[in-house]
């Protein structure tokens, strides 16, 4: 028999308090897993049956061609990280997992912006890039690419800079993230 | 050899003696491969038959099950079972045909993605992508299907990859890096659960189907008499402890007794035994048991602290556990009085609330007397598959198990439809027991089918359909919770379940007279072969006690 049984009638606002509530507190989720087809279906449905939500997810390789590493970052859900660890832990190519600590990780993400900015607006632009540590990639007459590499503190803020100068597009990669110090992540 | 008689092979190999499926296009080799393999297949009439037989083949078994199907339908047939078998952890390893590689993805004739249907109700599953690699993931297949937490696996072979000449060698171990179930269990947690068990003054032990996935009831015995522990089980976890037993409190949950449940809301300690806190157990999570502290044993690591923060954790198999528990509680000599206070109170509740029902002299019978009589008439010693709905209910509260694997039943789907097809695999597992199906007129028409399997096969089930003309267990709720507006739970014309056996060459009887009942339910037992009891019961009658969906304990009503 399914749920709930009874007739009385929920109110929005009882659904929602009983929802999922994010708690500010991010996550960065570094998974070793094997180099096989249907891997990342099986984590991210994993993710989304179990009502985890996934803010940025970036697969690439590693040094191993068998190994690839998911860098993953979760918004603390009601669910305690270790069910998220434990849950994606019972997936057979999921090989390591570590949540790295904010203070012991480098992060880095990258993220291209398309600025519609001429005259003196541009060179305005070019200085903000050149504060943020930026590089110019394409410059036509009435607009110009930017890239810059950084936390994502680093990467909004410049965007928020930018906005104002007329930001024709935005691409961000989602996190990478390596633990600091000598041993592996 | 061809690569389908390597899978022939590898399943000789892992010691499979029967498998249960229906062919169709994209399995034809694997098919024209039986005829020379020297391995039992059991032709079913619907594939979610085959799978469920497959469940019941494991679960009375305790070896892995096999199900085939073929590609598209018969392999979307196959998503209940594989779902069914992962909330029950059943090691099942479905073997589905897939169409040729250069159609995969273009929707192609009988195409559909099952890896990826499936891919959340599976323990794990393969797609093959090369012929030659197929009996690895056979043999890891049924690794994985019977280790750790056992659970469905699904492999999945495109038509063309199976026609293809390979050379086969038999694979001897198995190396899945990412796959390596705990089973010792920590010492020193183990040392600090029987600390915690000496020290409580109300302890319960909660056991659940992983007691008997992990072959561990004489060992749960051991612990539980090692003292006066009182203990319960869940649906799934019956005969992992003898009924009948003093130290029993009966099952516990929503139809459960009140004394489990009440035990359960008083306990200081609980000792979670392979079980998982579901729902149906726990009722309103945040008033269950309010008192208490757990200790949790689980193979499966992501079961601990999931419903229920666990004080003490111990993950591994239950029996390797429960041996050096009971080692570690012995040496600590407890205190023999601390439980005498606690046994007083269960005692009065024992007393005060038996399960029991109304039996009015007039001419019904009524589905308890039913479950009474067919406990009778078996002597408590055969194998019970049940269906889902009331008659299950009183299956579990009226048959009193005192072994394991003798009770199969769909507890975490809840599957209407699975008590006969696994009573199916049950019987062909079990060729010198008798198996019985407890059913409703609603489940039976859910899988009838099979009757067809079993007239061919004469496979021996005694399917007992306690019939009540309704969708019972829905009529209830909507007796109780919806202010008795039945909505579409009158079977209507149900059919004449008599005829309809005999159609298919099956016998049929009808038992309307309750003075007679064990007599004659003995004597339709004893029918060689396959026999179908259609068992007139008392129409509206609600099982008791319940709890109601999302309430605590002390609120059961009944
Ligand atoms: C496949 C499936 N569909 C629907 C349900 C919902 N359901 C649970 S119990 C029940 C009624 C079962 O009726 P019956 O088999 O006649 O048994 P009774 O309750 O009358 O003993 C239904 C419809 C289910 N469990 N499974």
């Amino acid at each position: 028999m399914g749920d709930p049984g009874t007739k009385e009638l929920l109110s929005l606002e009882e659904l929602e308090a009983s929802g999922q509530m994010r708690t500010g507190r991010k996550h960065v989720l570094s998974i070793l897993v094997e180099n096989k087809p249907g891997v990342l279906t099986r984590i991210a449905g994993l993710f989304a049956r179990r009502g985890f939500n996934i803010d940025t997810l970036t697969v690439g390789p590693t040094d191993d061609e068998h190994v690839s590493r998911v860098t993953l970052t979760v918004d603390g859900a009601l669910h305690p990280i270790d069910q998220v660890t434990k849950q994606l832990h019972k997936l057979i190519n999921v090989l390591k997992i570590r949540d790295l600590e904010p203070a012991d990780t480098v992060t880095r993400e990258l993220a291209l912006f398309k600025v519609a900015a001429d005259g003196v607006q541009r060179a305005e632009v070019l200085q903000l890039c050149e504060i943020f540590r930026g590089r110019v990639v394409d410059v036509t007459r009435r607009s110009i690419i930017l890239e810059i590499t950084g936390t994502t503190d680093k990467i909004e803020s410049f965007e928020s800079l930018l906005r104002p100068f007329g930001l024709v597009e935005m691409m961000r990669t989602g996190e990478i993230a390596i633990s600091r110090g000598r041993g592996e992540t | 050899m061809r690569a389908v008689d390597a899978v022939m092979e590898c399943l000789k190999a892992e010691g499979v003696d029967v498998v249960f499926g229906y062919p169709g296009g994209a399995n034809l080799p694997t098919y024209d491969a039986f005829v020379d393999a020297g391995i039992r297949h059991v032709l079913v009439r619907h594939e979610a038959g085959g799978g469920h037989a497959a469940e019941g083949y494991a679960k009375s078994t305790g070896k892995v099950g096999v199900a085939l199907g073929t590609s598209g339908p018969g392999a979307t047939n196959l998503v209940t079972p594989i779902m069914d078998a992962m909330m029950d952890s059943v090691p099942v390893v479905f073997i589905t045909g897939q169409v040729r590689t250069e159609l995969l993805g273009t929707d192609g004739f009988q195409e559909a993605d099952i890896l990826g249907i499936t891919m959340p109700a599976v323990k794990h599953s393969w797609m093959i992508q090369h012929p030659l690699e197929i009996p690895r993931v056979l043999h890891e297949a049924f690794h994985v299907a019977r280790t750790g937490r056992p659970g469905p696996v699904v492999v999945d072979i495109p038509t063309d990859l199976s026609k293809v000449d390979i050379p086969y060698e038999p694979v001897t171990d198995v190396h899945l890096p990412g796959y390596q179930p705990t089973t010792e269990g920590n010492v020193k947690q183990i040392r600090q659960a029987a600390k915690a068990l000496a020290a409580s003054r109300r302890p319960v032990i909660y056991a659940g189907g992983g007691v008997i996935s992990a072959g561990a009831s004489a060992e749960l015995t051991e612990f539980v008499t090692s003292d006066r522990f009182p203990i319960t089980c869940t649906l799934n976890g019956l005969g992992g402890f003898p009924a009948p037993h003093p130290q029993w409190l009966g099952m516990l949950g929503m139809h459960g007794t009140r004394t489990a449940n009440y035990a359960m809301d008083e306990a200081d300690l609980i000792c979670a035994v392979g079980a998982r806190f579901d729902d149906r157990i726990t009722g309103k999570l945040s008033e269950f048991a309010p008192r208490a502290k757990f200790i949790h044993i689980d193979i499966d690591p992501a079961e601990i602290s999931k419903n229920v923060p666990a004080h003490i954790p111990i993950v591994g198999d239950a029996r390797n556990i429960l041996g050096k528990l009971v080692n570690e509680y012995r040496a600590l000599d407890a205190d023999a009085g601390r439980l005498d206070e606690w046994w007083q109170r269960i005692g009065a509740w024992q007393e005060k609330h038996p399960l029991g029902f109304t039996d009015s002299s007039d001419e019904e019978i009524k589905p308890q007397r039913a479950v009474q009589a067919i406990y009778e008439a078996t002597g408590g010693s055969a194998i019970v598959c049940s269906d889902v709905g009331q008659h299950q209910m009183w299956a579990a509260q009226y048959y009193h198990f005192d072994r394991p694997r003798k009770w199969l039943n769909s507890g975490g789907l809840g599957t209407m439809g699975f008590g006969f097809p696994a009573a199916i695999g049950a019987a062909v597992g079990n060729p010198d027991e008798t198996v019985v199906c407890i059913t409703g007129d609603g489940s039976f028409q859910m899988n009838l089918q099979e009757l067809a399997t079993v007239s061919e096969n004469r496979i021996p089930v005694k399917v007992l359909i306690l019939n009540n003309g309704y969708l019972g267990m829905v009529r209830q709720w909507q007796e109780l919770f919806w202010d008795n507006r039945y909505s579409q739970v009158d079977m209507g014309q149900t059919p004449d379940f008599v005829k309809l056996a005999e159609a298919y060459g099956v016998a049929g009887v009808r038992l309307t007279r309750k003075d007679s009942l064990v007599e004659d339910l003995r004597a339709a037992i004893a029918i060689d072969g396959p026999v179908v009891v259609d068992i007139s019961v008392t129409r509206e009658e609600n099982v008791y006690p319940m709890i109601a969906p999302g309430a605590a304990a002390r609120e059961m009503v009944g």
